[in-house]
């Protein structure tokens, strides 16, 4: 049993399907009309979100309080880090006050390697970092389209997944493109030669058995899932591509591209999105698209996470330890 | 006068190509005499020492290092600096001038030139800046800094972005017959990066430093060269690319001198592992495939001088996240025993790793020094190729301690170093 989650990459298939079951039964919590269960009762969940973050950050704190945890919320505007206290220190600090997780969010890749590194005793949750994973999303996308396919006899697995748009900035795409090479299903990466280096199919990545397509009706052809990722405009994005109208041109997925997809595509967004830009409001609210669910699915997703590390019951993390 | 005598020994002077059994005769702050064992009575010397086993070579120099004096003091001062330098082996160091104030005028260098020798520990040569506070907009006063004692000039940490003013500061380099030192980095292209660009990096989510901002900047200081026949000098070559334009630059009778460090010789990417901040530096370690081509061109020739870039920073600066941390490692008490690995693993003879540390960098700077010819400077490195040691904190003579080497079983150490026929370390321990 490992202590932290900060990413998909070295998951094996059956850890992600332990997540995603226990996360199942977590599911049933959320439908009830006393949303509460009392597994994590007297333990301490610090949710350290020093990037802005509605969703996932809100995501968390109704996860930690329906296992009946209790839970503190610090921003980047209410830590010591506005006064220039360091993360070292911020996680000290912390850490003197006994938290048995610490979720974090932070703008920089390895944060949360950092903060593992150097507290002994608290067990970490990568809420998103840099530019590096979001473990928790990619396992809440999964949940979404395990639910979605339960009546496929492969399930999710033997699926060709699209990923759309900004891949180089996206931890999004990585802890997905992590979690669908352990499902071994099939990849395309979308998007401008810009935004989706060629290393992704270097060796030492995630090797050829990805393909990467730059023109987006080719990249749709035959998908049964399309993700559409945020474009990124706080990591100035824009400089990548000639002009946002361009790129929208080009890689908006609508319901046109749509139509190269096979019957019964399904498309995730992990919000929030740029409608018009990444992705067509038609689209993002039409009947194919599982966003709404997603953020359902993401609490239980997020029960399940914080129920293992907090009691060393079931599965196992990634591979930094 | 005190006439030492040093016997026993085996001399490895490149400059003279000479690799055998010597002993050498100091007279005060020069050297008097190199002969045959034997052939000088131990009654021409006040002193004897008995260096068997040893290998006796010129004091080291190095071209690149960071002193932080002034303006960093809690990072480095000259004297801690020259005192790690001493131990290293080295005689001769020269400090970059992206101090605060920046040596960009003459009352900087004689500053510098005087904390060297109050320290006392080795030669401390000032590197002018090219440019007025390194902000690459007008010439410093290359002259004036010329007269007051810089051997070289640099903007190292930044390159010189606007080529109109590197070409003018060739052409005034090349009346003095100065050699500009060159960080060859294209920051539009490096923008934001802390390592090195690969698939590696885009893995960590890390921005990458791509090796083509090195190499573009490369390819134009060596067509400025061609087009001012003046002399330039590449700092820290790191990408194999690079090497190459160097090697043909150098075929086409282009006078360009080049550095590579120990770490870039050793240690590729992996060793970011885990997000350590002690791998980051700038340039930043590359691949294997570079390791290879920057091991080819010490050996060929294409490089003429190891150089530490001895880099070093407060812990605080490094216990950060990665892409906050600062830039360098330290280098000078590192440098032989790293050096040496390279001739166990049979990439190069000793000979030329003593050429790497001595002839090499005197001759790119132009420095008479380097050599154990009759009437030079008595700088000499008394090295013990097998002494066995770990590196820790205690053994550091720097006031930081970032290095990615800690704990590095090493082979070889300086055990006697004389800095102008004053012997600053005895027994591998500064002798005052």
């Amino acid at each position: 049993m490992r202590r932290h989650l900060i990413g998909i990459e070295g998951l094996t298939k059956e850890d992600i399907y332990s997540y995603l079951n226990n996360a199942a039964t977590f599911v049933e919590v959320s439908e009830r009309e006393l949303k509460k269960v009392p597994p994590l009762r007297g333990k301490t969940i610090v949710n350290l979100f020093l990037e802005p973050s509605t969703r996932t950050r809100v995501s968390f704190e109704i996860a930690g309080k329906r296992l009946s945890a209790d839970t503190i919320n610090v921003g980047a505007s209410d830590s010591s880090i506005t006064k220039g206290e360091t993360l070292l220190d911020t996680a000290r600090t912390l850490q003197a006050m006994a938290p048995d997780i610490i979720v974090m969010r932070h703008k920089e890749s390895g944060a949360p390697h950092f903060l593992a590194k150097h507290l002994e005793k608290t067990s970490i949750v990568n809420a998103g970092d840099g530019m590096h994973e979001h473990p928790t999303q990619a396992l809440l996308d999964l949940l979404t389209l395990k639910h979605h396919f339960k009546e496929r006899s492969a399930g999710i697995e033997d699926l060709t997944v699209a990923i759309v748009g900004d891949i180089r900035h996206s931890r999004v795409a990585r802890s997905n493109i992590w979690a669908h090479l352990a499902l071994n299903n099939r990849i395309n990466l979308v998007g401008p030669p810009t935004l989706i280096p060629e290393e992704f199919r270097h060796p030492r990545l995630f090797g050829e058995k990805i393909n990467i397509i730059h023109d987006l009706k080719t990249g749709l052809r035959g998908a049964d899932v399309v993700i559409c990722l945020r474009m990124q405009l706080e990591r100035q994005t824009d400089k990548f591509v000639p002009s946002l109208e361009e790129y929208s041109q080009e890689y908006c997925v609508n319901e046109r591209a749509l139509q190269a997809a096979n019957p019964g595509c399904v498309v995730l967004h992990p919000g929030p999105a740029n409608r018009g830009l990444e992705v067509s409001s038609a689209v993002l609210d039409g009947a194919q698209s599982l966003m709404q669910k997603q953020v359902n699915f993401g609490v239980a997703v997020r029960m399940a996470v914080l129920f293992a590390l907090a009691t060393g019951k079931t599965v196992s993390e990634g591979k930094s330890e | 006068m005190s006439k030492l005598l040093i016997k026993n020994g085996l001399v490895i002077d490149p400059a003279a190509s000479l690799e055998e059994p010597r002993d050498v005769l100091l007279n005060g702050a020069l050297i008097e005499a190199v002969e045959r064992p034997g052939a000088i009575p131990e009654s021409a010397a006040t002193e004897v020492l008995n260096a068997s086993g040893m290998w006796i070579t010129p004091g080291f120099i190095d071209l690149h290092v960071h002193l932080r004096e002034p303006g960093f003091e809690w990072k480095e001062t000259i004297e801690s600096g020259s005192r790690a330098a001493a131990l290293g082996g080295f005689t001769t160091v020269c400090c970059m001038p992206n101090t605060k104030p920046v040596n960009h005028n003459a009352e900087i260098t004689r500053f510098i030139l005087e904390q060297g020798r109050r320290a006392g520990a080795c030669r401390v040569l000032p590197i002018g800046s090219v440019s007025v506070g390194l902000k690459g907009e007008e010439m410093s006063p290359l002259s004036e800094l010329w007269a007051a004692g810089c051997v070289a000039f640099s903007d190292d940490g930044e390159p010189v972005w606007d080529s109109g003013l590197m070409r003018r500061a060739l052409e005034w380099a090349k009346m003095l017959g100065a050699r500009i030192s060159c960080h060859e980095e294209d920051k539009k292209l490096s923008c934001g990066g802390c390592m090195n660009e690969s698939a590696l990096s885009y893995r960590m989510g890390l921005n990458g430093m791509p090796k083509v901002a090195e190499d573009v900047m490369v390819a134009r200081d060596i067509e400025l060269a061609r087009a001012t026949s003046s002399k330039v000098h590449i700092c820290h070559l790191s990408s194999a690319r690079s090497v190459e334009l160097v090697r043909r630059a150098k075929h086409d009778g282009i006078d360009v001198s080049a550095e590579v460090t120990p770490h870039h010789l050793l240690l590729t990417e992996e060793t970011v592992g885990d997000y350590d901040t002690n791998a980051k530096m700038s340039p930043p370690l590359r691949e294997q495939e570079d390791v290879e081509a920057l091991r080819a061109g010490i050996k060929d020739g294409t490089i003429d001088a190891i150089a530490s870039d001895h880099a070093p920073h407060e812990q605080d600066s490094k216990l950060v996240e990665f892409s906050k941390a600062s830039f360098g490692i330290l280098g000078l008490q590192t440098n032989l025993p790293l050096t040496l690995e390279l001739v166990r693993n049979g990439t190069i003879s000793r000979m030329r790793a003593i050429e790497l540390w001595t002839r090499g960098p005197a001759k790119a700077f132009g420095l008479e020094r380097g050599t154990l010819r009759c009437g030079a400077p008595a700088d000499l490195s008394i090295i013990n190729p097998d002494y066995h040691w770990t590196l820790s904190k205690e053994l550091i003579a720097s006031k930081s301690f970032n290095t990615p080497f800690m704990g590095r079983a090493l082979s070889g150490i300086a055990e006697t170093v004389i800095v102008e026929g004053q012997v600053v370390v005895k027994a591998h321990k500064l002798s005052r």
